[in-house]
C-alpha cells in the first residue's frame, strides 16, 4: 500500500518533553458540491475522524468534515513519556481505512 | 525644462503612478474586494448549536484564554490556514478537553472538532480550513470542569471553496 500519511516531529526528544507533532494525510476530501469536468457532481468522499495512538492510547482525536482542506494538515501536540509507536488511523465516508505508524524514540 | 519620463497618451508617468497607486488601495482592501460567497450566516446562538454538551447559558461563556489567529484576507477559501491555543496547564486537574472550529458560512457548521486531553501537554492546534465566503470563525474550547471559552477571527475570503475553479 503506498504510504499516504507523514507523521514529523524534532529529533533529540527526552521523556517530559511537550512534542509537536505534525501530521499530513493524503485524502481529495471531496466536498460533494463540486463537478467534474463533464458537469457530473463528485460525491461527497471526506475523512470522518483521525486518531492519534501513542503508546496505545489516544492522545489526539480529531472529527473532520467538509471544512477541513484537501490532503488534511494538523499540527498538535503530545508529552513524551517513552519511546513508543505513535498510530495513526483514520477512515473516510467510502469506508476505506488508513493507517499509518511512527517510532516515537527518547533520548537516553 | 523638459519633462522626463516615458507618456501614455495623456498621461504622464506620474498621473499614472498616482492613479495606479490608488487602484492598489481598492484591490487591497477588504470591503472592495469581489467576494463570492454561499449560504447565510449564522447568529451565535446558531453556531453553538453544533456544540455538543453546551447548555445554551451564554453567561458562562467567555471570551478568554482561546486565542485563534488566522489569515484577515485569504484569496482562496480552498485552503486557509489557522491556529488555535488555548491557555491551560493540561493537567489532571484542569485540562482542554475539546477544541471546536465553528463557520459563520459554511454548509457544515463545524469544521473540526478536536479532543485533547492530559497527554497533549499544549492545547494548541494547526490547520488548514476551508471556507465558503467571509465570514466569522469561532474557535471554542470546553474545559474538563465544564467551562466554555472561545475566540472569533473575521476573515474576507475572495474565492469561496464550494465554487468549482476549473
Amino acid at each position: 500500500m503506498a504510504i499516504n500519511a507523514r507523521l514529523t516531529w524534532s529529533s533529540g526528544l527526552r521523556a517530559g518533553d511537550v512534542v509537536k507533532v505534525r501530521l499530513l494525510v493524503q485524502h481529495p476530501m471531496e466536498t460533494g458540491y463540486l463537478q467534474d469536468l463533464s458537469g457530473h457532481t463528485i460525491k461527497r468522499n471526506v475523512i470522518e475522524w483521525i486518531r492519534v495512538e501513542y503508546d496505545q492510547r489516544e492522545v489526539f482525536k480529531v472529527d473532520t468534515s467538509s471544512g477541513i482542506a484537501a490532503n488534511p494538515f494538523f499540527e498538535f501536540y503530545l508529552r513524551a513519556s517513552v519511546t513508543g509507536l505513535v498510530q495513526v488511523s483514520w477512515i473516510d465516508d467510502a469506508g476505506v481505512k488508513g493507517e499509518y505508524s511512527k517510532l516515537l524514540v527518547l533520548q537516553s | 525644462m523638459q519633462q522626463r519620463g516615458v507618456e501614455v497618451g495623456h498621461l504622464t508617468r506620474r498621473a499614472l503612478l498616482l492613479g495606479s497607486a490608488g487602484m492598489g488601495v481598492l484591490a487591497t482592501s477588504p470591503s472592495q474586494a469581489v467576494v463570492m460567497s454561499s449560504g447565510s450566516l449564522r447568529t451565535l446562538t446558531e453556531m453553538m448549536e453544533g456544540v455538543q454538551g453546551f447548555d445554551g447559558n451564554f453567561e458562562k461563556f467567555k471570551k478568554a484564554r482561546v486565542d485563534l489567529q488566522m489569515t484577515l484576507l485569504a484569496d482562496n477559501g480552498n485552503s486557509v490556514p489557522l491556529s488555535v491555543e488555548v491557555s491551560s496547564a493540561m493537567t489532571e486537574q484542569e485540562h482542554i478537553t475539546d477544541i471546536y472550529l465553528l463557520s459563520q458560512r459554511n454548509p457544515v457548521l463545524v469544521m473540526a472538532r478536536f479532543h485533547l486531553g492530559v497527554a497533549s501537554g499544549k492545547a494548541m492546534i494547526n490547520t488548514r480550513v476551508r471556507l465558503a465566503g467571509s465570514q466569522k470563525i469561532m474557535a471554542v474550547a470546553r474545559t474538563n470542569q465544564g467551562e466554555w471559552f472561545f475566540d472569533e477571527a473575521q476573515v474576507v475570503v475572495t474565492e469561496s471553496a464550494c465554487v468549482d475553479a476549473s
